[in-house]
């Protein structure tokens, strides 16, 4: 379908959502708060809500709201990508920083990042699963993110390289879901060594 | 210009995230014990001629939307800026120095330096 068989859509959508970002200042402040102090239960805490909502999230995206996207029209996707896209521009980077940085802080604490312990290795697998969905994330779900959010902004947007990018969000959400898989494996194992 | 007339600025991006993540995963991976640096070296000093060959690579773009490209850039920079910043202090603060400071920083720079470039490229490509 081309651009020139759409509607076209209202755009009078903000690409970063600006009412959101008090709300992700004080979170990471809080996360500065749990690095400076090294409390182990707020660094426990940043890392278990940061990383539940992260999975979950991937997983819901990959695997539940994906192939419902991939489904509908061109012009039902771009209704959708209108109000969900900007949402995640914010939530996913925070999760991730919150996740990555309470983990970090807290493999140290514990002392699971020393090669001597019982949970070096599956630390270290961790990393490279979360390496893994960096590149996949920030290499081409993120890209394409923003990429259907500036063509939606456009006067008459372009649905042809909408679809495309779209298509490329909703593999690489998938993708994503799929590694978050080896995450839950990994995090319960060391949970429980 | 054609969308598929551009170069791979894009495929160079990712792979400068390869290389600066799989530096930083080998080096922290094996934090705080002693370790050779001389792989994450190489990794970082590649991922480095990478970044300065796609800035050289968009320069030379005719058309570019460099508009757009800036907009983009400025605020993925400032974003990925504070996120670099954040892991940076928390390697500071466990009592990271020297050699091995000075890659992670050369790292997390180049961190948020390569995805400003491949966000605004990505925008600016499809720009009218």
């Amino acid at each position: 379908m081309t651009h020139t068989e759409m509607a076209p859509p209202k755009n009078d959508f903000k690409i970063v959502p600006t009412k959101a970002i008090p709300a992700v200042v004080i979170v990471l402040a809080g996360l500065l708060f749990a690095v400076a102090t090294n409390r182990l239960w707020v660094l426990d805490f940043f890392h278990v809500v940061g990383g539940g909502l992260w999975t979950a999230i991937d997983l819901f995206l990959g695997f539940v709201i994906g192939p419902i996207i991939g489904n509908m029209s061109i012009p039902a996707r771009m209704e959708f990508s209108k109000k969900f896209m900007p949402k995640m521009l914010l939530l996913m980077p925070t999760l991730v920083i919150m996740t990555l940085a309470g983990g970090w802080q807290l493999a140290r604490h514990e002392g699971f990042i020393l090669a001597s312990d019982k949970h070096h290795g599956w630390v270290v697998a961790s990393m490279i699963v979360v390496g893994v969905m960096a590149v996949v994330a920030l290499g081409f779900l993120e890209p394409a993110n923003l990429g259907v959010l500036f063509e939606l902004k456009k006067e008459h947007p372009n649905g042809e390289v909408i679809g495309k990018l779209m298509k490329r969000f909703l593999y690489t959400a998938g993708l994503t879901g799929a590694m978050q898989v080896a995450t839950l494996i990994i995090m319960t194992r060391i949970a429980t060594l | 210009m054609k969308n598929n007339k551009f170069p791979p600025v894009s495929e160079i991006s990712v792979a400068i995230l390869v290389l600066v993540i799989a530096g930083g995963v080998y080096l922290a991976s094996h934090l705080p014990s002693h370790v050779s640096l001389v792989p994450t070296t190489i990794l970082v000093i590649l991922a480095a001629l990478l970044v300065i060959l796609n800035v050289i690579l968009i320069s030379r773009i005719p058309n570019f939307a460099w508009d757009k490209f800036l907009l983009v850039a400025k605020w993925t920079l400032l974003a990925y800026g504070v996120i670099a910043g954040t892991l940076e202090y928390i390697f500071i603060k466990d009592g990271t120095r020297g050699s091995v400071l000075l890659l992670m920083t050369s790292a997390l720079v180049l961190f948020a330096v390569n995805l400003p470039i491949h966000f605004g490229f990505t925008v600016a490509r499809y720009a009218e």
